[in-house]
């Protein structure tokens, strides 16, 4: 039990007839850095909060450091949290903030300046001990609010969407950032975000939620290559989903009839029996592209589509095509070699893909073909 | 003329024309300021300043400043109307931080709006109207007595009016509506992560009270205080009505300096001393607070 820093047992939190967190069970590790991914209104802020212990649970325990936290209050708690909107107090200077949580715990002033010192030294703020907040930029804000939490040696951190407030250059800059201080420190960190970007990037585990629980908790590569839910293939990274009828198949795969008669085979699942309505995955990038059918691979099932649009993104440009037959969108990542960088719209192409790296569910209910 | 002497002609013309539209914007506030406040004040120090030597005879002199301090009658009441205002500031702080903390903080939507409505309903009446409602509560004759004799707590009626506590309660009573609004407003723009932050980070609530949620109302605190302060100072009908011959408030004594005795130019003289007495004590209250006029004025 000692290497595990949060261990959460059956909890649950209803709101109303709400259920916001449904019976939820599951551990960190002492020094990762563990994500909890969601779409908004899943329940992530709902189970950060009762970690911290701003919510007390309904049901179930959390014990953090090995012991149990029912009805210990936060400011007892050896948690700390990084607000999503920082919560830096605005009415002291940067060192101040820093010092204030040791100020409670009773050091002395010349105590505790100098340990508020080091770790904005440690964070690279050191010459702004004595600013105002509101002198400060965006990220160095955030080193300040990370800074403020971690002098306190918490046994865990939690971080609530502390990126969301940011622009894209700056939050991509704070994400290799924020690993790295992760790193630097060795505490362990629960981080909740709704981008799965932050989520793969950061973590050494991810959580993806929905509705309160848990689809999936496993490493980002494991989230990416082998989801197990429909939920988690369509959230993490970018999918073709393709809902149709299974129609048979082998031992290792199925093959995939849409109401409108387009045949694809896919990886098959333990529970899909002939017959049953599926959705099929297919990242745009497993997708090869070729001008003639015949420079697929042949043990691809080869398809056509016309160039509908094409979406450059620089290294993440991909093209939608339309199915020849049926008229079903497709996006294709582009390969990175500009291979296919002069296609027109309009344009026919073959295209294929490795049934192995494609993945089957039984389909979700109130979903048709 | 030249195009380009023509172009600053005419811009010229539009910088007096805006200049001339703001001035008749301003208009009302500065004849109002100058006629209601400035003219009345000047040809009060005016007076202030003289002496009757004989049948429509004045010359300059200090005299009713002299009278003032010579006289012990005159600054024991100006010094208690000062102490006595200070308390019913404080006390309406005390009294009114809850209430706004409980409006701004703990109650949502349309029960926070609810709860402002009826700390307002009251200002509905007239003052004098409230103030007999007290009298009609606290004298002799009246039902918190009447009350008292009932329960056995006292053996005949007492007269609750005319102490200086019942100046006090009429005084917060009719003061409060004044502190709470620059209370609700800055507790109200209090981010509640600041207050969970500081938790999170180990304060108890009295810390937070302390830094964060005090140091954040100070502008608003502060403007409550003054207005209320400045309020109370200059009150007249409460002190009077509530408090009887004992009030002993310094606006009676101008009042019966103006109107009584007729003698304008020590009324003059006293109506100064008032407002030296509030600035400076506003100024006091200013520098103690560590507030700034222009930032707390903006709470207002």
């Amino acid at each position: 039990m000692s290497s595990q820093d949060l261990v959460a047992e059956a909890v649950v939190k209803r709101f109303a007839d709400h259920v916001a967190v449904d019976s939820l069970s599951f551990t960190v590790e002492r020094g990762s850095f563990f994500s909890i991914l969601g779409p908004s209104g899943c329940g992530k802020t709902t189970l950060l909060r009762m970690i911290a212990g701003f919510i007390e649970p309904d049901g179930g325990d959390i014990a953090i450091g090995g012991k149990s936290m029912r009805g210990v209050a936060p400011n007892r708690r050896p948690v700390n949290m990084v607000f999503q909107q920082l919560a830096l107090f605005p009415m002291m200077s940067v060192g101040e903030n820093v010092e204030f949580g040791l100020a409670r715990r009773g050091q002395s002033k010349a105590e505790r300046r100098k340990r508020s010192l080091a770790m904005l030294e440690r964070v690279g703020l050191a010459s702004a001990v004595d600013k105002r907040v509101d002198a400060l930029s965006g990220g160095q804000r955030q080193r300040v609010a990370i800074a403020r939490s971690l002098v306190l040696e918490p046994t865990l951190l939690l971080l609530d969407e502390p990126l969301g407030a940011l622009d894209l250059k700056l939050r991509e800059h704070m994400k290799i950032e924020l690993k790295q201080l992760q790193a630097a420190f060795g505490t362990t960190f629960v981080y909740i975000t709704h981008d799965q970007s932050e989520a793969l990037v950061l973590s050494d585990h991810v959580a993806v939620m929905s509705q309160g629980r848990f689809e999936q908790v496993g490493t980002p590569q494991d989230l990416y290559y082998r989801p197990q839910t429909p939920f988690v293939a369509s959230f993490v990274g970018a999918n073709n989903r393709i809902i149709g009828r299974a129609t048979g198949g082998d031992a290792e795969t199925v093959e995939v009839t849409t109401a409108d008669g387009w045949k694809i085979r896919v990886q098959g699942h333990a529970a899909v029996r002939s017959g049953d309505l599926v959705e099929a995955f297919v990242r745009p990038e497993v997708v090869l592209l070729a001008r003639e059918s015949a420079h697929l691979p042949s043990g691809h099932g080869h398809n056509a589509g016309e160039v509908e649009s094409l979406l450059f993104d620089g290294a993440n440009s991909a093209v939608l095509l339309r199915e020849v037959q049926t008229r079903r969108e497709f996006r294709v990542a582009l390969p990175q070699t500009g291979q296919f960088a002069d296609l027109r719209v309009g344009e026919r192409i073959a295209f294929s893909f490795d049934v192995q790296r494609t993945a089957c569910f039984p389909a979700r209910s109130g979903q048709h073909d | 003329m030249t195009e380009a002497a023509r172009r600053q002609a005419g811009q010229l013309g539009r910088a007096w024309q805006a200049q001339l539209g703001l001035g008749l914007l301003l208009a009302p506030a500065l004849l109002w300021l100058g006629l209601l406040i400035v003219l009345p004040h000047v040809d009060l120090a005016i007076l202030s300043f003289r002496e009757r030597v004989g049948a429509r005879q004045y010359t300059f002199s200090l005299a009713q400043y002299r009278t003032f301090f010579g006289e012990p009658l005159y600054w024991h009441v100006f010094v208690r109307t000062a102490v006595m205002s200070v308390l019913a500031t404080l006390l309406t702080l005390i009294l009114a931080f809850p209430i706004a903390w409980i409006i701004a903080k703990l109650v949502r939507g349309r029960a926070s709006s609810l709860l402002f409505i009826v700390c307002l309903i009251p200002f509905w009446v007239s003052e004098t109207v409230r103030t007999l409602g007290w009298m009609i509560l606290l004298r002799e004759s009246g039902v918190l007595p009447g009350l008292l004799v009932k329960l056995g707590i006292t053996a005949e009626p007492v007269e609750l009016l005319y102490h200086d506590t019942t100046i006090l309660v009429g005084l917060v009573y009719t003061s409060l509506l004044f502190m709470l609004v620059p209370l609700i407003s800055s507790l109200e723009s209090l981010d509640n992560a600041l207050i969970e932050a500081a938790y999170d980070l180990g304060a108890n609530g009295f810390t937070v009270l302390r830094t964060i949620v005090i140091p954040h109302a100070a502008p608003g605190i502060t403007a409550g205080c003054i207005v209320v302060f400045m309020l109370t100072l200059g009150n007249y009908l409460t002190p009077t009505l509530l408090g009887g011959k004992n009030s002993q408030w310094f606006t009676e004594q101008i009042y019966t300096q103006f109107i009584t005795r007729f003698n304008w130019e020590q009324g003059a003289a006293f109506g100064f001393l008032l407002l030296a007495l509030s600035t400076l004590i506003v100024v006091v209250g200013l520098r103690l607070s560590g507030q700034r006029f222009g930032d707390v004025m903006q709470r207002t």
